[in-house]
């Protein structure tokens, strides 16, 4: 009941700012065009990379990624102006500001899925009931970068959490196979690469969409298991924001 | 009159500086309590206290009777607070902003917008109730976070330097509302304008480098020191002392 009340605050406040839907919605959709523009224009650009079914599940998860600022800067802006303190002083657990955080940008990132498959459709992607399990897949996906932003909103000023959530969003989008072929590299960097779980969330979307679903547990397990370890720590730390610690 | 609040002995320490010092005081169910200071005197960081928002050091505070080390949880249904800063949900309508936190404060949804409805009322910010809280000049913000903690009916309200930075009508503005409060609920009210607690208290607490200096209505204070105004008294009681941050 106050953890759905709170979220839908926070709804209104990420919904209601016009960055939140330019950069998550936008910037994927801008890059789609982009990318397959460029593939007619350039017949041998190699399609195992930019193949439409192969970028759009890249674009969705680097979407998703700006849900960590989103958050971050909504958290640090709560703590910087004493809003915190006042929801703080309320009878609220730590569970409900958590849940509250995090429950609007569930259906956020769902959103995020439809719009970028949807566009994608335009640029040759192919429509089958794969990609609605895909949009399915992001939304567990989006659990990674929801509890990064809970943990930046926690440690870091509004300021800082710009700086450090464009790493995560470059992280996300260098580091995940989304613009080139992580085995192309090889070596030490792709085995950091399949260590950190970007990869393994654009891998569990590439694998709904291509309807190999014995796949997808494999990459979302470890994507999942990156999202509870950030997770318990912003929890962790915003229990001891709530304190006062 | 029975008692509000009763702190016993409560202490807060940052490392090795003490922000407040062995605090021991009653405030009387239904006044408009006073914590006067210099800035850094210890009256936000009693208020973080009482409201549950910064661990004790020592010692214990009662509120309404129930405990703030042991039992938290009771303590923070029965008050509210307005925080010094004004706290508002700025990309929500001055009503969504009364409306949430009456939810938070276990109220349904219908209960909540009537609830708003007759804060708006109350307060005087029926006719912006659909702008946006970010839209309202500092007066109305202000007016509006104080009606935020006001919509929960509380049995003690903190008011943490409600008017700082407010322009004079605004303020005297605020007053009134404040004033009105009287009897209602009790009021914890800090505030480093000397002439803002002579108006509105009925007891004052004036606090220097943590440690309560004295406690009694403005006239006892005066006699107490033999001084003729609360200014003089002030400065005679926090003679020296004080300027750090709290």
């Amino acid at each position: 009941m106050r953890s759905t009340a709170f979220a839908g605050r926070n709804a209104k406040e990420l919904l209601r700012d016009p960055l939140t839907l330019i950069f998550g919605i936008g910037f994927p959709v801008v890059l789609i065009t982009l990318i397959s523009v460029m593939r007619r224009s350039i017949p041998d650009i190699p399609n195992a990379m930019f193949g439409i079914e192969n970028f759009a599940p890249g674009m969705a998860v680097f979407g998703l990624s700006f849900l960590s600022l989103f958050l971050g800067i909504l958290i640090a802006g709560d703590r910087d102006s004493s809003y915190l303190a006042r929801i703080f002083a309320s009878p609220m657990t730590p569970a409900d500001y958590l849940w509250g955080y995090t429950l609007p940008l569930l259906p956020v990132a769902a959103a995020q899925g439809v719009v970028c498959f949807a566009y994608a459709l335009l640029f040759d992607l192919k429509f089958t009931v794969n990609l609605l399990a895909a949009v399915l897949v992001l939304v567990p996906v989006s659990l990674l970068f929801i509890a990064v932003g809970i943990l930046a909103g926690c440690t870091l000023t509004s300021r800082q959490v710009g700086g450090a959530a464009s790493i995560v969003v470059n992280l996300a989008a260098w580091l995940s196979g989304t613009w080139f072929d992580l085995g192309m590299i090889g070596g030490a960097f792709e085995r950091i690469c399949r260590v950190l779980p970007f990869s393994h969330a654009v891998d569990a979307v590439k694998a709904a969409v291509s309807g190999d679903f014995g796949a997808v547990w494999g990459h979302l397990g470890v994507t999942l298991l990156y999202a509870a370890v950030i997770y318990a720590a912003g929890a962790v730390l915003f229990g001891r924001r709530m304190k006062g610690e | 009159m029975t008692t509000a609040i009763e702190t016993r002995g409560l202490t807060k320490r940052y490392g090795t500086r003490t922000a407040v010092d062995g605090l021991s005081l009653c405030v009387k169910t239904g006044e408009i309590f006073g914590l006067l200071g210099a800035n850094g005197a210890g009256k936000t960081t009693t208020i973080r206290m009482l409201c549950g928002l910064t661990p004790v050091s020592g010692g214990d505070a009662l509120v309404c009777g129930d405990s703030i080390v042991t039992a938290p949880g009771k303590v923070k249904a029965k008050i509210n607070l307005s925080p010094q800063e004004t706290a508002v949900a700025s990309r929500l309508t001055v009503e969504e902003n009364l409306a949430l936190i009456a939810r938070l404060y276990g109220s349904t949804a219908a209960e909540a917008r009537e609830k708003a409805k007759r804060q708006m009322r109350e307060l005087g910010l029926e006719a912006r109730a659909g702008d946006r809280a970010k839209a309202l000049s500092g007066g109305l913000q202000r007016r509006l976070s104080i009606a935020m903690a006001l919509i929960t009916e509380p049995e003690v309200l903190f008011l943490d330097e409600p008017t700082l930075g407010l322009d004079v009508r605004a303020r005297r503005e605020l007053w009134r509302e404040i004033e009105g409060l009287r009897g209602r609920m009790t009021v914890v009210l800090t505030s480093h304008y000397l002439e803002e607690i002579e108006h509105l208290a009925d007891r004052v607490a004036i606090l220097n480098a943590g440690k309560l200096r004295t406690v009694g209505t403005v006239e006892e204070i005066c006699a107490e020191t033999g001084k003729p105004s609360l200014e003089e008294a002030f400065l005679e009681l926090t003679d020296g002392e004080g300027d750090e941050e709290a």
